[in-house]
């Protein structure tokens, strides 16, 4: 009974980290850039909910309705002012410019709110649990958690799929030159991309910190979470990603069980597997990170 | 030069340090259909680049409707009423036949070129509508290809290689719906390597060589040695 | 309005080019005076020679794995961890010679490497990026849970250092310092001029026309990743020599690879002056922002992204294209004949990029 509990732990943990590596695989899929701000700004996302609750009174959740718009406008910007000069030059200049973004962002943050830990405050809901069946106990925030990642990827993927702007995103990380031809400015698409991205990181902010306590170091260990995700996952899959977040909420959960010094390491250990034995990972579907 | 659609005037087109194109000079008129002749590296599919918007000129410009467009980007243009069926059809692979349709109409512009329109023309791409784009065949992909350039109901539509790779028959078809396209009243500019296809779709011809234009008629006033020695250089 | 134009020709200044036998004498020259300082300097001077020279060394192997190489790692702290435990085990544990050892650790960083090599590689760009990070980080975890023997996030200290005394130690330390830093230099020197430099170049310009001309891109790269291994497994072995004492979140921290980094990108990528002037700047800063903590990382972080916007080649970049400034050749040039008709692109290359297409040019 300890076992499916961890399991299940470990499986809601795995909706967590759907959240996180959605948004990088997203903006991987459109414009092959990886975010290395990524956990950075899911921490920026969990501070401006904190502040909200300081200065306007506001919930966890209902700071949400400001900081996921925060969050878009600043992807936005972030691409079309940053990111978007340096398309066709290679692979060094988006990650120095997102590496240099991520160590200035730590240290802004430090500057503004300390290296103390914070946390958000979300009430009771946060202790809550549920007793599924027998011996078998869930947290009510991981289940929330896991809900809002399958709304979220369901929300994605219908995007994707039955809207305008949705086809001009795929055909656009398909062939940007031939999308210009038919009237996409895949400029503006990369910047609406990066800005869905970082609204999925606002969200995944957010329950981060009612789950945890956050500090702006934080950054990059979440990055590096959403990274294994999408390695375990594999690219271009949405419920893929679902996937690698599961597999890699329960190598974390077990492998902590067996000794609380071994969370991360026996998240690495699984996704070096992977990478050893399945490269493309479980569900690729289009191009793969090699 | 006011009646023209399309007027290009003197254009040097470079990549990095090669240049492509030396002062190159066309008209075209409204309704005409204009092909573009040429051997393998002669700047046809450069010349049309640059019409499209994908690439600029380093001196010269050209002009649409009277107003200079050369450097306005590929996409503004298309709504503008310039579209491109670009060399290598060029389907996105993870769209459906019926997606790539429609998002051939992202523009937005209006006008008879609608999706069962298309699907009038070209019938087996309804047949194949669910089925993802890359997996049609070479003819098919061509008629996906032109059917998603006139989505966005183009005043002026450019045409690149269409019959490259494919069976006579095939080509044959594609030149009947070129022919119905101009009928509509769409301006046509064709790049063709199979001159006697370029000749007989078209009101007038001009033929590149080594990114210059060597000669400009109406088919039936030129001469199959005027032709050759224009194309080859000889 | 996005610009689409074709950039303007480039004229080439005539190369204000060190001949080679002017840089063999400087060079002689220079070293003779750092060899010499232990006489007429003080310690605190050779101290703070030695870690300039470790941020140099550090930031020649960066490029050398990036600029040359086209491997943008953040994972390089591994070697410096493994270079320093490598080290104080050797040292300590089994009473070798610790100035032996630092080569040693450079060795064995090297070793791990190729297993390394073979799960890495099966990445690319911004993923590949990570992924060192990531084995960097397993490497951490692992040492910090070893609690016995190399006393987890304890950390331990160099204890075979109290053998010799400590005025003699500190000027071994200082020679072996400068003799790594101009190893690493001739290291890089000697690759790029060498048949691996010339597959390393066209392996960074188009990997599949490389390809196609028999490069084999995987052995040169495995090549370069290992010797990049090697000599910041080196370095690392000198900086806790240095040191002294060596902690798992110390040594295999990504600080280490954002500073290399970060020298490397000011400097000049791709190039063996842009190090050395990359590194010279960033001590200067270090040295006079020490005590603002957060906002010389403010500093460092903008300057390297207003780089990366400005000038991508790196203040020697700057200084090259305007005054013609080349200290070492290893830049090939193709006569100009034949230049000319090389550059010219495939009929019909979009110029709104494709990034689809992994592009290894800095």
């Amino acid at each position: 009974m300890q076992w499916v509990n961890i399991l299940a732990q470990g499986i809601l943990l795995g909706g967590l980290y759907a959240l996180y590596g959605t948004g990088l695989s997203l903006i991987f899929g459109v414009m092959r850039l990886v975010n290395l701000t990524h956990g950075d700004l899911m921490v920026v996302a969990a501070y401006l909910a904190l502040v909200a609750g300081q200065l306007l009174g506001l919930s966890p959740w209902l700071s949400l309705l400001l900081v996921v718009p925060a969050l878009f406008v600043i992807g936005v910007v972030l691409q079309r002012g940053l990111l978007n000069a340096t398309l066709g030059k290679g692979v060094l200049p988006p990650l120095i410019i997102t590496f240099g973004l991520s160590v200035i962002t730590q240290n802004v943050l430090q500057l503004g709110f300390t290296a103390d830990t914070q946390g958000l405050d979300a009430g009771p809901i946060e202790a809550a649990s549920l007793e599924v069946t027998k011996g078998v106990t869930l947290g009510v925030l991981p289940l929330i958690t896991f809900a809002a990642a399958v709304l979220v990827l369901t929300g994605l993927q219908l995007f994707l799929t039955r809207t305008k702007l949705g086809r001009a995103f795929r055909a656009t990380s398909d062939d940007p030159t031939t999308a210009e031809l038919i009237g996409i400015n895949s400029r503006q698409v990369y910047g609406l991309a990066m800005g869905l991205s970082l609204a999925i990181v606002a969200v995944a902010g957010v329950l981060l910190g009612v789950r945890t306590t956050f500090a702006p170091s934080d950054g990059p260990a979440r990055l590096i979470y959403a990274f294994e995700t999408v390695i375990i996952g594999g690219l271009g899959s949405l419920w893929g990603t679902l996937a690698g977040g599961i597999i890699l909420g329960v190598a974390q959960t077990v492998g902590a069980q067996l000794n609380p010094a071994w969370f991360q390491l026996a998240g690495h250990l699984v996704t070096l597997a992977l990478l050893a034995f399945r490269p493309t990972g479980l569900f690729a579907r289009t191009r793969d990170a090699g | 030069m006011a009646d023209h659609v399309l007027a290009v005037d003197h254009i040097e087109v470079f990549y990095n340090e090669f240049q492509a194109l030396f002062g190159v000079s066309l008209e075209v008129a409204a309704g005409e259909t204009v092909a573009i002749l040429g051997a393998n590296g002669a700047g046809k599919t450069t010349l049309l680049n640059t019409i499209a918007g994908v690439l600029a000129p380093r001196r010269g410009k050209v002009s649409y409707r009277g107003a200079t467009v050369s450097g306005s980007p590929a996409y503004r243009l298309c709504r503008r009423g310039i579209s491109m069926v670009p060399e290598g059809r060029r389907i996105f692979p993870s769209l459906t036949v019926e997606e790539n349709l429609e998002v051939g109409a992202y523009s937005g512009r209006r006008g008879l070129w609608q999706r069962d329109a298309i699907y009038n023309l070209f019938p087996i791409l309804r047949d194949r509508a669910r089925v993802p784009g890359t997996e049609l065949s070479g003819g098919e992909q061509q008629m996906l290809a032109i059917g998603r350039a006139l989505m966005s109901n183009p005043d002026l539509i450019l045409m690149d290689e269409i019959s490259l790779g494919l069976a006579p028959l095939v080509v044959q078809e594609l030149y009947k719906v070129v022919r119905a396209v101009a009928e509509a009243g769409t301006t046509v500019i064709l790049v063709e390597q199979d001159v006697t296809r370029g000749l007989k779709a078209a009101n007038r011809v001009y033929c590149l060589l080594e990114g210059r234009v060597s000669l400009e008629g109406r088919p039936a006033e030129l001469g199959a040695d005027q032709i050759s020695r224009a194309y080859f250089g000889v | 309005m996005p610009k689409i134009e074709s950039p303007p020709p480039v004229t080439h200044p005539r190369s204000r080019r060190m001949s080679s036998r002017g840089l063999a004498v400087g060079s002689v020259l220079l070293l003779a005076i750092l060899v010499s300082l232990p006489w007429w300097g003080t310690p605190d001077q050779m101290r703070t020679l030695v870690e300039f020279i470790y941020f140099l060394a550090l930031a020649q192997m960066w490029n050398m794995l990036a600029g040359y190489g086209g491997m943008v790692s953040f994972g390089q702290q591994a070697w410096i961890g493994l270079g320093g435990y490598t080290l104080i085990v050797l040292a300590d544990d089994l009473h070798v010679n610790m100035f032996l050892a630092v080569v040693v650790g450079g060795v064995v960083a090297a070793l791990v490497a190729l297993p390394t090599a073979a799960l890495a590689f099966r990445l690319r760009g911004g993923y590949f990026a990570v992924g060192t990070w990531v084995i960097a980080e397993v490497f951490r975890l692992l040492v910090a849970s070893s609690t016995e023997w190399l006393k987890g996030g304890l950390g331990r200290s160099l204890t075979a250092a109290g053998l010799i005394a400590r005025p003699l130690r500190e000027q071994y330390t200082y020679w072996l310092a400068i003799v790594i830093g101009a190893g690493a230099i001739a290291l890089v020197y000697t690759l790029m001029r060498s048949r691996v430099g010339l597959g390393l170049t066209a392996i960074r310009d188009s990997e599949a026309a490389a390809m196609s001309v028999g490069v084999k891109i995987t052995r040169i790269k495995l090549l370069v990743f290992m010797m990049a291994a090697f000599g910041t497994g080196v370095v690392g072995g000198l900086i806790y020599l240095n040191a002294l004492r060596i902690t798992p979140q110390a040594s295999f921290n990504i600080q280490w690879s954002a500073f290399m980094a970060f020298i490397v990108v000011i400097g000049g990528l791709g190039t063996i002056e842009g190090p050395i002037i990359g590194a010279m700047l960033f001590f200067v800063l270090r040295h006079y922002l020490s005590s603002f903590g957060p906002w010389s990382l403010i500093l460092l972080g903008s300057i390297a992204v207003i780089m990366m916007l400005v000038a991508p080649d790196g203040l020697w970049g700057v200084l090259h294209r305007r005054f013609g400034f080349e200290l070492f050749a290893v830049r090939r040039r193709l006569p100009a004949a034949l230049a000319h008709g090389q550059s010219a692109v495939a009929e019909g290359q979009p110029v709104l990029s494709d990034p689809a297409v992994p592009e290894t040019k800095p």
